[in-house]
């Protein structure tokens, strides 16, 4: 009993972080739609600078006061990169945002590591709560107490600026209609920069006071992050008692998963999501979104005709170039191009999704890996030959996105977003955790290709094969009458349905083929590097796809492989410098404010506007 | 004269509200009949009976007599039942023969076909559907920049994609300018004579309702309280009342608003 009310009462402690940076993503996204990545990193940010201040600030009042300041601090960091970064893109495409969020996440990563170096900082302890209490013969932290009180401070001081003053009621009102809200004479601009700082602002505070729990490590950004994304939709999107309650919750059920069966605290965290946006698809204290007729912002996407006869030639004297590559390309550049080429066609089966069918897809990384898990546990375990794994593993991810399509399809725009964000992450907990029998964080080695394809240059070939092949038919289903039909269920659901056309199945099978594609892209993937590791399900896999498909450009039919091919292109260049996550993530912001319809998307209008291009009707 | 859609006490309740209270209509072929009432009358809820979005709490509806009541609106479209909405939903990304061609890709049971081109399939029937409504020479528009009269005679080619045998039209002149709604009435009206089709649709206009239909019912309190002829309705006190009592007597709604 006394081990169970000890543990409660950890649970209860850890919960206050979690909720305060989930309170802080759902505030952002409630009122300005954007879904903050880079929310880990201000979380991580304020851990950093609390434990600078607290060697600055001597003393009980230092400590606390250090905690506070770091809150502000990075309140203030927040202001500054929604002014600079985000400002400039509102008007880009719905979820654009999120690649400039991408950079940032990018951009604090290596200023992080440039100002506190690459080692963990051990958390200061707090003076004068040092040490544990007894309670019923089990020791519990005595910081862990004042963590308990602490925290319903902050939500009833957020609950009170939220229901009891202006400034709430305006956000409140922003996050039912902005426009209105606009209209009604606030300025905007500064409601959403005033938001994104207190979002920030409270990431901050949160990390600041983990810190004598846990410290301070370059990982903790994308470590809160899944577990932020998942409080934020068991409770409800825009819901503070719901952040409130999901983090007690996943805390809870943390501290507890622990101790009983430690080796799959992670798959039960996914396992709760899952069954409450099952039973409740907007989370326990969400509502149901009142989007528009399709939920986007800015002009519509163009027609589409196939390529003409000399865009055509055009793209056969580049397969040629490329079929020409080991004549008098290295090695290594043969290597690099199959990296690339996988990529481009992982990318090219997201664009689908969300090009056509405005389907956003988290969790994409669930088909490719996926689709490299299904090879190579069928060479590990069944010994089956190569060829045979590679053609089952793009099988296998088609019906594992069918399987979670059929869930997910029943929530739209944001929340299924999370809940296909939320099936990859139990996938990849399920890998990472089931050791015996995926090999779990060693992965899984060996898997090389057939005899005849073993060699640098035979497998360029193969890869070449199957990934342009792949890029061509996925662009040509979006000419035919299915692809079609996926763009008829995203610009009108009301008008296709009332034509017959079964919204709900053309966008099971879209996303049954998206992640076919993937799984093929993983199938060819897995073989080129002879292993395989869970990172390739992660979530961060996921957003690689999701940022080239925006960089690229959504709107445009070759948005995911330009954006793939210009991705890793860059990454390659990149990598080889100390500080290149910098590097990267500041290109990245750039791309974004310079080409806010994505590269292709942008080079086209300004294609458009030097009369090279010729030019939409009335559309500017 | 044969009755292609029948309505038989037919009754819709949220919780305590009953908002269509035992309707029982008919439509005969080649009928043009307006469905009129003021605001909160039960119009859009009676509609949406029809067109398989709600279902009824009590009655039912037949077509061409057959019991089509709470079948999904996608089968009571296969079933030859075509229909426009107040708000237009057209397809924003495509050109305006394709929004045409969508909807006989559907008809043919082509829609998930991944091998041929779509631009290339129904193209001739599609440009004939967009000449019956005068938008042949628009056809290869972006339709996101049409206009919105335009907008709603594309959607009346869509709706008459698969050759119905009922149009449904939900206000189909709202928010158009005067000359616009006589022009988009009258074209109803000539499609109505040509092909055989039977139009039901709810108006607010009342020099709209009065030029071009055939029949009038009106609905209050979701009630039917007349059905007849123009003149009939014109010279029912019921329906008088009805609309003095909310304010408009019968002019346009234009002049209606300048007043």
């Amino acid at each position: 009993m006394g081990l169970f009310i000890a543990q409660l009462l950890t649970g209860l402690a850890n919960a206050g972080a979690l909720f305060m940076v989930a309170s802080g993503l759902s505030l952002i996204f409630g009122v300005t739609r954007i879904v903050n990545f880079a929310h880990g990193s201000f979380y991580m940010l304020g851990a950093y600078v609390g434990y600078t201040l607290i060697q600055v600030l001597p003393g009980v009042v230092g400590f606390w006061g250090a905690i506070l300041l770091a809150g502000l601090a990075v309140g203030l960091i927040g202001m500054l990169v929604e002014i600079l970064v985000l400002r400039p893109v509102y008007r880009a495409p719905e979820l654009f945002q999120l690649v400039a969020t991408f950079g940032v996440i990018l951009v604090i990563q290596d200023l992080a590591l440039m100002t506190w170096g690459p080692e963990d900082l051990l958390g200061p302890r707090s003076p004068g709560l040092v040490g544990v209490v007894r309670i019923m013969g089990e020791p519990v932290p005595k910081y862990d107490i004042a963590l308990l009180v602490i925290t319903p401070f902050v939500a009833l001081a957020l609950w009170y600026l939220m229901t009891q003053t202006r400034v709430g009621v305006l956000v409140r009102a922003a996050t039912q209609d902005r426009e209105m809200v606009g209209a009604l004479g606030v300025n905007q601009a500064w409601l959403f920069t005033g938001v994104f700082a207190l979002g920030c602002g409270l990431a901050g505070l949160g990390g600041a006071l983990q810190l004598p729990k846990g410290g301070a490590d370059l990982m903790m950004d994308f470590n809160i992050l899944t577990a932020v994304f998942v409080v934020v939709v068991i409770g409800g999107m825009g819901s503070l008692p719901g952040a409130y309650l999901a983090a007690v919750i996943i805390s809870v059920l943390n501290v507890f998963g622990v101790t009983y069966i430690p080796q799959s605290t992670l798959v039960l965290m996914f396992i709760v999501m899952v069954l409450v946006l099952m039973i409740r698809p907007y989370g326990l204290f969400g509502r149901e979104e009142v989007a528009g007729e399709h939920g986007q912002v800015g002009e519509p996407e163009r027609p589409i005709k196939p390529a003409g006869l000399q865009v055509r030639l055009l793209v056969a004297a580049g397969v040629a170039a490329l079929a020409a590559l080991p004549l008098y390309g290295s090695g290594f550049m043969q290597v690099l191009t199959t990296d690339i080429l996988i990529f481009c066609l992982f990318a090219a089966s997201l664009h689908f999704l969300l090009g056509l069918g405005g389907l956003v897809s988290f969790g994409h990384a669930a088909y490719f890996g996926g689709g490299a898990y299904v090879a190579g546990l069928l060479v590990k375990h069944a010994g089956t030959p190569m060829e045979l794994a590679f053609i089952l593993a793009p099988l296998g991810a088609g019906l594992g996105a069918f399987i979670i399509g059929w869930v997910c399809l029943r929530l739209t725009g944001v929340y299924f977003a999370m809940l296909t964000l939320a099936f990859a992450q139990l996938l990849w907990s399920l890998v990472f955790q089931w050791g015996e029998f995926t090999g779990g964080d060693d992965g899984i080695l060996g898997l090389w290709p057939a005899k005849w394809l073993s060699g640098t240059t035979p497998y360029f070939y193969f890869t070449l094969v199957f990934s342009v092949g792949g890029v061509l038919f996925l662009r040509h289903v979006a000419h035919s009458p299915f692809g079609y039909a996926l763009r008829a269920a995203r610009d009108s659901e009301r008008q296709a349905e009332a034509t017959g056309i079964n919204t709900r199945r053309v966008r099971m099978l879209a996303f049954s083929f998206a992640g076919f594609m993937a799984g093929l892209a993983g199938g060819l993937f897995v073989f080129s590097k002879g292993s395989i590791f869970p990172n390739e399900l992660e979530i961060t896999r996921s957003f690689d796809a999701l940022i080239v498909v925006f960089l690229g450009g959504v709107k445009t039919l070759s948005g995911g492989i330009v954006g793939a091919a210009f991705f890793k292109g860059v990454e390659d260049v990149l990598t080889r410098f100390e500080y290149w996550r910098l590097a990267m993530g500041l290109l990245i912001i750039g791309v974004v404010i310079l080409a806010p319809d994505g590269i292709v998307g942008t080079l086209r209008k300004w294609a458009e506007r030097l009369g090279v291009l010729k030019r939409a009707e009335d559309e500017s | 004269m044969s009755v292609v859609l029948e309505t038989r006490g037919l009754t819709k309740a949220f919780g305590g509200l009953v908002a269509v209270n035992d309707v029982s209509l008919q439509l005969h072929k080649g009928e043009l009949l307006a469905l009129i009432g003021p605001n909160g009358a039960g119009k859009s809820t009676c509609f949406n009976m029809l067109m398989g979005q709600l279902r009824p709490t009590k009655g039912s509806v037949h077509l061409m007599g057959e019991d089509i009541t709470g079948l999904s609106p996608r089968v009571i479209w296969r079933r030859g039942v075509g229909r426009t909405f107040q708000i237009t939903a057209t397809y924003a990304s495509m050109t305006v023969v394709e929004n045409v061609q969508m909807a006989l890709l559907s008809h043919n049971h082509q829609v998930l076909k991944v091998l041929p081109y779509a631009h290339k399939m129904h193209r001739d029937r599609a440009h004939e559907l967009l000449e019956m409504v005068g938008m042949a020479e628009q056809a290869d528009r972006h339709c996101a920049v049409l206009a919105y009269g335009d907008l709603k005679r594309l959607e009346l080619a869509i709706a008459l994609a698969h050759e119905p045998t009922l149009l449904l039209m939900d206000e189909p002149t709202a928010g158009m300018a005067p000359r616009e709604r006589i022009a988009l009435m009258q074209l109803t009206a000539d499609i109505v004579r040509d092909q055989g089709v039977s139009v039901l649709f709810t108006e607010h206009d009342m020099d709209v309702v009065f030029a071009h239909s055939h029949r009038i019912m009106v609905l209050n309190r979701g009630q039917l309280i007349a059905d007849g002829n123009v003149e009939a309705i014109r010279n029912d006190p019921r329906v008088q009342e009805v609309y003095l009592g909310g304010g408009t007597v019968f002019k346009s709604e234009d002049e209606a608003e300048d007043a």
